[in-house]
């Protein structure tokens, strides 16, 4: 029902508790109504929760990936022909390059852009993620205003219908541009006509948790790769470090408000600071970790997801930034994606596992546990 | 009146150059009822080239454009079900594909006083039929009086012995039924087949009537139409009227068989539309109590009211098939202990038989004292060895059916039969008597139908929607379906069946 999924890493280590774990202060008038909103939990299906959280992963999914190949077809442009730009860090982003190399040869800006835009046998492509932000709003139709799925329904059957509208080199921009521009749509539709219940806030968790998902996976792959470089060498890719950085902030919509917020020159240690700690903006980790925290405290029994939140924010706080670089980049975004997925595991075992289902996912647990 | 509209529209018309043919570029062809004929058949719409009475507003108004007009209409409603993601699901080989709901623009129109008349009937049918299931789960008094053979209830293979002694609120098990009416050539209304089981169709009779509203908002200004989407509310309000716990707010849920089921898009839409849980199986559990709860976020809730949209040997496999993964294990003890209410009660396909079928008009007379208000279509058991006979000598002039079969298949049409289809169904009719029925074959009536540009007569039935409980509700109209290939007389969408919006117009308003 919820499609292909990101690879879910348990772990076993002792949960720290966190200042943030502690409710906010309630002011009286909305403590009044509690009791009303405590119905409303109760009312809400795990496997509406679990669907809910998944559309909403797989929509901010769809709209990364476009921005992700718009900006690196328009880094493609600008850099002088000589540096030869690859496509396969793409592949890396978004964690499809093992099942691209078992169906596709050579990593050509066709062959990836197919795989990762409109190829529906690619479970890393757009069409793929809108399919199954699809398959799991109808399942929950009931609960999300009928203009966000007739919104939804419209981009489905127009990406259906402009497949080689997106490989094109020439109407490449516009086509991302669209799929971004509709799913912002979506989203300002669901935010301004949807009540703020239960189901809204797993619709924010799985938003925000696939958000900083996906900035350490470009962190990981992008500026991996340009942090490796030697920075005072007078070599090509030093001359260029502007326009990659750019880049990277650029394929997050992080540029303008990096600027804004940063007042010196785009430097690796500050973007990479920006994109990981930064408290106001909205794609930041530190931001998305954040609106998760926020939205659990609307929910019943949130302790255990609560917890690993924290853990998550936690190695931000203690992290050297500026120090991080090449392999130690590395090491550190992988213990944080381990802390995302084990808050994506808390969320599954609180709130989402069903009767039918828990013998089954008990033994895989036990498998794992053993593993 | 009529004979003046009736030859208005013919002046009209006639100053129009007709020579094109329609589909010509730039010439706008009319659209012409004196050349609209449907023969031997009754049709909806035209009489003698003239509008009937109830039709008159509509059909005036669909003389004033062109059947290119028509067209762009039927395009841009083609559009509005594709948007909504209107979509219905078809078997087949390659896996379940969702189609795009099949809609014709041209509205089918009922006058709202015979629509009055057949709203009775079916309430008094249905009052009937829920008496005669309370009785066979009970006393059996009907059989003890010799109005319905205690053989034929032996070998149902709808009727649950895990229902005996059960005594549903208000008496009713059948709360939702969908009836299928049709019309004959003399413009008698029979009824074909009463849906006891878990009936769909309601949600594209909403639909349908959301897109025509779209399309044709000019007409629904100048007619007085009567309004369907009551039927969500309604129904809401009867299935909260059974939750075992009255005064408390009851928690209801719809139980459907997932996502891959051909009517989840109804499900999902009355789901929605009353406000309730959409549930599967798995969503559900019942405990040591025989309480039923549902898994929320919040741990369990505890469900009052199901109304289930699977059927009876699915609901629960410690009582039916023990293979089903479809349904609640317990379901049925928290049904019996009181506990949860469910909708339609288990066992009320009993009645969903075509044998039972034959048998209605005795039924209403023993159990209301009344005769039947709305015919049934003569129906001959071939379990009877005369009536057999009689079946077999005449296969030509008989459609014959099983008796528990739903969505059309297994009917055998002799006027459309092979020899070849003749000998097997009389093998399968004589190898199995019970099984099987045969009534004479109706010309169902037709409606004008947009057919490649231009308005063509094509068969068609009415599915109403009757809702049973403390009271009793008929939906204004019901789902039309339509027959789309020439002549033909199936209408089920999985075999090329289309729609129409169907109109309880006030003919006394219907005036432009």
């Amino acid at each position: 029902m919820t499609g292909v999924r990101k690879p879910v890493v348990s772990s076993a280590e002792p949960s720290v508790k966190d200042r943030r774990a502690a409710p906010l202060p309630v002011p009286p008038d909305e403590a009044e109504t509690d009791d009303h909103q405590r119905k409303d939990h109760m009312m809400l299906l795990s496997r509406v929760a679990e669907s809910v959280y998944w559309s909403s992963r797989y929509l901010e999914r769809a709209e990364a990936t476009a921005r992700l190949m718009r900006i690196h077809t328009e880094m493609f442009l600008d850099l002088p022909r000589h540096v030869g730009i690859e496509w396969s860090p793409l592949l890396a982003v978004t964690g499809s390059g093992e099942d691209f190399d078992a169906h596709h040869g050579e990593a050509t800006e066709d062959a990836v852009i197919r795989f990762l835009a409109t190829d529906p046998s690619s479970s890393a492509s757009i069409v793929s993620a809108v399919s199954a932000a699809r398959a799991n709003f109808r399942v929950t139709r009931a609960i999300f205003p009928n203009s966000s799925w007739e919104e939804l329904n419209r981009l489905f059957l127009w990406i259906a219908e402009s497949r080689s509208v997106a490989v094109d080199r020439r109407t490449r921009a516009s086509w991302m541009d669209r799929v971004i521009r509709d799913c912002q749509v979506l989203r300002g539709l669901l935010s301004s006509t949807m009540s703020h219940d239960a189901a809204y806030s797993f619709m924010e968790i799985g938003r925000a948790l696939e958000c900083a998902d996906m900035t350490t996976r470009v962190l990981d792959v992008q500026a991996g790769v340009l942090l490796a470089q030697p920075v005072a060498s007078e070599g090509t890719v030093a001359t260029y470090a502007d326009i990659t950085w750019a880049s990277v902030l650029k394929s997050l919509s992080a540029h303008q408000m990096f600027r804004r917020a940063v007042r010196s020159g785009i430097s690796g240690p500050e973007a990479l600071r920006f994109l990981l700690r930064d408290p106001q903006f909205p794609k930041s980790v530190e931001h998305s970790l954040t609106r998760i925290s926020r939205a659990l405290l609307e929910l019943p029994r949130y302790d255990a997801a609560m917890q690993r939140c924290a853990e998550v924010q936690r190695l931000l706080v203690d992290a050297e930034v500026g120090e991080l670089a090449g392999e130690g980049l590395h090491e550190y975004v992988d213990q944080l994606q381990i802390g995302i997925a084990d808050l994506h595991s808390a969320l599954t075992e609180t709130y989402f596992v069903r009767a039918a289902e828990s013998v089954q996912r008990q033994s895989s647990d036990a498998l794992m546990a053993t593993a | 009146m009529t004979e003046t509209r009736g030859n208005d529209l013919r002046r009209r018309q006639g100053a129009v150059n007709d020579d094109r043919a329609p589909g010509d570029i730039g010439v706008l062809s009319p659209v012409r009822w004196d050349e609209y004929t449907s023969d031997g058949c009754w049709d909806e719409m035209v009489a003698d080239g003239k509008s009937r009475p109830e039709c008159a507003g509509v059909a005036e108004h669909l003389a004033s454009l062109s059947l290119q007009e028509l067209g762009q209409r039927q395009k841009a409603a083609e559009l509005a079900i594709e948007a909504r993601g209107i979509t219905f699901t078809v078997y087949s080989e390659a896996g379940n594909i969702d189609r795009a709901w099949p809609f014709d623009v041209i509205p089918r129109v009922i006058s709202a006083s015979e629509w009055r008349t057949i709203s009775a009937g079916l309430v008094q049918r249905l009052t009937a039929l829920n008496m005669f299931i309370e009785d066979l789960y009970g006393d059996q008094r009907v059989i003890r009086d010799g109005v319905f053979p205690a053989d034929l209830l032996a070998d149902s293979v709808n009727f649950r012995r895990q229902c005996i002694g059960m005594k549903p609120a208000f008496g009713v098990w059948a709360h939702i039924c969908g009836s299928d009416l049709v019309r004959g050539a003399d413009g008698t209304m029979y009824v074909l087949e009463d849906n006891l089981r878990v009936p769909s169709g309601v949600s594209y009779m909403l639909e349908n009537r959301a897109v025509t509203k779209r399309v044709f908002a000019d007409l629904f200004r100048h007619l007085d139409i009567h309004p369907v989407d009551g039927y969500p509310a309604r129904l809401f309000d009867l299935l909260a009227s059974l939750s075992p716990r009255p005064g408390e707010v009851p928690t209801i849920a719809l139980l459907t068989p997932g996502v891959f089921n051909s009517a989840y898009f109804e499900h999902a839409y009355l789901a929605q539309q009353m406000g309730v849980h959409l549930v599967e199986g798995a969503d559900l559990m019942v405990d040591d109590d025989d309480v039923v709860s549902v898994h929320t976020i919040a741990g369990p809730a505890r469900v009052d009211v199901i109304y289930r949209r699977i059927d009876d040997l699915f609901l629960d496999p410690e009582v039916f098939r023990p293979d089903s993964t479809l349904g609640v294990p317990g379901l049925m003890r928290a049904w019996r202990a009181g506990n949860v209410a469910l909708a339609n009660a288990p066992g009320a396909g009993v009645a969903d038989d075509k044998v039972v079928y034959a048998f209605v008009p005795q039924l209403i007379k023993y159990y209301l004292g009344e005769e039947a208000r709305i015919e049934n279509v003569p129906t001959f058991l071939c379990l009877d060895p005369v009536q057999r006979q009689h079946v077999l000598a005449n296969l030509r002039e008989f459609v014959v059916k099983p008796a528990n079969e739903s969505g059309g298949y297994g009917v055998f049409v002799g006027s459309k039969a092979t020899d070849e289809d003749c000998e097997l169904v009389r093998a399968q009719v004589e190898a199995d008597p019970r099984n099987w029925i045969a009534q004479p074959i109706i010309n169902l009536s037709t409606a004008p139908t947009l057919i490649d540009g231009s308005l063509r007569p094509r068969h068609l039935d009415l599915r109403p929607f009757i809702l049973s409980g403390r009271t009793s509700y008929v939906t204004e109209g019901g789902l039309t379906r339509v027959a789309l290939r020439e002549g033909s007389l199936v209408v089920n969408s999985s075999q090329g069946g289309g729609s129409k919006d169907t109109w309880i117009v006030d003919s006394a308003g219907s005036g432009l």
